[in-house]
């Protein structure tokens, strides 16, 4: 059933006319051609789908574009704002932090919504119980980082990559 | 996926009045269990009314030092909030011990009571299941059932279903003795965590009470005033259902048990309050041998499968490890 909607990825609006059962991921690439966020299981269960929804990381292959038509997307590729790298693009180049890169933009998304969930002081499962969560150790990028797979097994990489972010803005001690 | 018609209403009573007259019709939260559902085939509405921002976001204080959570409460703001976690630390600990970040963003509270089991044969529409399609079969009683109920399933029969109910927020909110408040054609009417999942009974097909076009409005938190703590075993670290899970709370006067909670997940087709281990440790010494002897006492009712028989020690080590946490350091 079509259903006109506005969709707005990386600040600019896209006018679209989509079939209710199209998910954000499949507008998003399949329609707008922005083939950042990466369709791996499209069951929520990899993560390379991710992207900020109002600055939050969802899985984009659970939700059904009509239900965002009033919410801003931002892809790995939005976050390089006028085409600078974001810092854990850099990082995440500079660690070797990927292997074949299918996973890489969900996993930055996904860092993006750990280090603003951090500095909001979250905790996480392995947050010590009465503490804030706004230390991000190894073992809390290991537990935040867990909604995203990577089938090459570059985590040894993507911690220390998401670690020299988390540092650089003052949420890991 | 089959076709269906998108719907907004103005409010909450607006979408339970266009729910109503649409039979196959859902309501939609967060659509982290429903759309994925829609898409195996499993779930087929023809309208989907959306409710994600319809209820309240909001978690507001009761007077008696509870809490109602708005059933649009994302999982992962009902996990972070600070009341939750200094009063109900259960249930912050529940919430974050379950799925990923990506998705507890965008679940709601109440979607999360609803969501539906994650029986590998429930989910393949390819095979016989009674909760999926009535009467066709149950294929994990004898299929792969590593991961199913070892208390109060239907063994035989058409009804027949091992499966359990995958929520952890659930089986802290069981032990929490919560509250959901619900919104029907009729109005409004509250349903206890303890009347709200069913077991399987000789219906799998329905995993809750509610009637087809009632919306959970909000959830109601009773006061709990003693320490309170989630421990979840599982196959891998993060990120996975669990095997078995324990929700407790306990409140120790002089050395005996003066009172407890205790809710166990992974064990059952719906959150299983352990009342038969609550009744055996009021007043009693709250020792390592009491535990013991209480757990052993709710799990006697355990009939575990073929594979799933690891579970029965699991939950009972688990409730006496998380007790004896508890107890010794009550934080």
């Amino acid at each position: 059933m079509d259903t006109e909607i506005t969709l707005r990825v990386d600040g600019a609006a896209h006018p679209l006319t989509v079939d209710t059962r199209t998910t954000l991921l499949d507008a998003l690439r399949e329609r707008l051609r922005n083939t950042s966020p990466k369709k791996g299981c499209d069951h929520g269960q990899c993560g390379a789908c991710t992207v900020l929804l109002d600055g939050r990381r969802v899985n984009s292959c659970l939700v059904l574009a009509v239900t965002v038509d009033d919410a801003d997307v931002t892809t790995s590729d939005g976050l390089a704002a006028g085409g600078e790298p974001h810092a854990l693009h850099r990082a995440f180049v500079e660690h070797d932090a990927f292997q074949c890169g299918y996973c890489t933009p969900g996993q930055i998304c996904s860092a993006a919504g750990v280090l603003a969930e951090a500095r909001a002081g979250w905790p996480s499962g392995v947050t010590d119980p009465g503490e804030d969560g706004g230390d991000l150790t190894d073992d809390e990028i290991r537990e935040r980082m867990s909604g995203n797979l990577c089938r090459c097994a570059a985590y040894a990489n993507i911690v220390p990559a998401v670690a020299e972010v988390a540092a650089a803005e003052g949420v890991r001690r | 996926m089959r076709e269906f018609r998108y719907e907004r209403a103005a409010d909450p009573a607006a979408a339970v009045a266009l729910l109503a007259a649409e039979p196959e019709g859902a309501f939609l939260g967060g659509g982290t269990n429903l759309v994925d559902l829609m898409k195996l085939g499993v779930a087929t509405p023809d309208v989907l009314v959306d409710v994600r921002r319809l209820t309240s976001a909001e978690i507001t204080d009761l007077p008696d030092g509870g809490l109602r959570i708005g059933a649009a409460v994302p999982n992962a703001d009902l996990a972070a909030d600070r009341r939750v976690r200094e009063r109900f630390p259960v249930l912050s600990q529940a919430l974050l011990a379950g799925a990923s970040g990506q998705l507890r963003n965008r679940a709601t509270t109440g979607g999360n009571l609803l969501q539906r089991t994650r029986c590998p044969y429930f989910t393949d529409v390819t095979t016989p299941c009674n909760k999926r399609a009535p009467g066709s079969g149950c294929s994990a009683l004898e299929g792969v059932h590593r991961n199913h109920a070892i208390l109060g399933p239907t063994l035989e029969g058409p009804g027949t279903c091992v499966a359990t109910h995958p929520s952890d927020m659930a089986v802290a909110l069981a032990a929490l003795d919560a509250s959901v408040r619900v919104l029907g054609a009729d109005g409004e009417r509250v349903v206890p965590m303890s009347g709200l999942h069913r077991l399987p009974g000789d219906d799998p097909s329905r995993d809750t009470t509610l009637r087809h076009g009632e919306l959970i409005t909000a959830i109601d938190l009773p006061a709990l005033g003693m320490p309170s703590r989630y421990r979840k075993v599982r196959d891998r670290a993060s990120f996975a259902f669990a095997l078995v899970s324990v929700a407790a709370a306990v409140r120790v006067v002089d050395g005996v048990v003066d009172d407890v909670r205790l809710a166990l997940g992974g064990v059952a087709h719906r959150p299983w309050r352990a009342t038969v281990a609550e009744e055996a440790l009021r007043g009693r010494p709250a020792t390592e041998e009491s535990f013991a002897a209480a757990a052993g006492a709710e799990l006697a009712a355990a009939v575990p499968l073929r594979d799933n028989a690891f579970k029965v020690p699991l939950a009972r080590n688990l409730v006496v490890r998380t007790l004896l946490q508890l107890t010794e350091d009550p934080r």
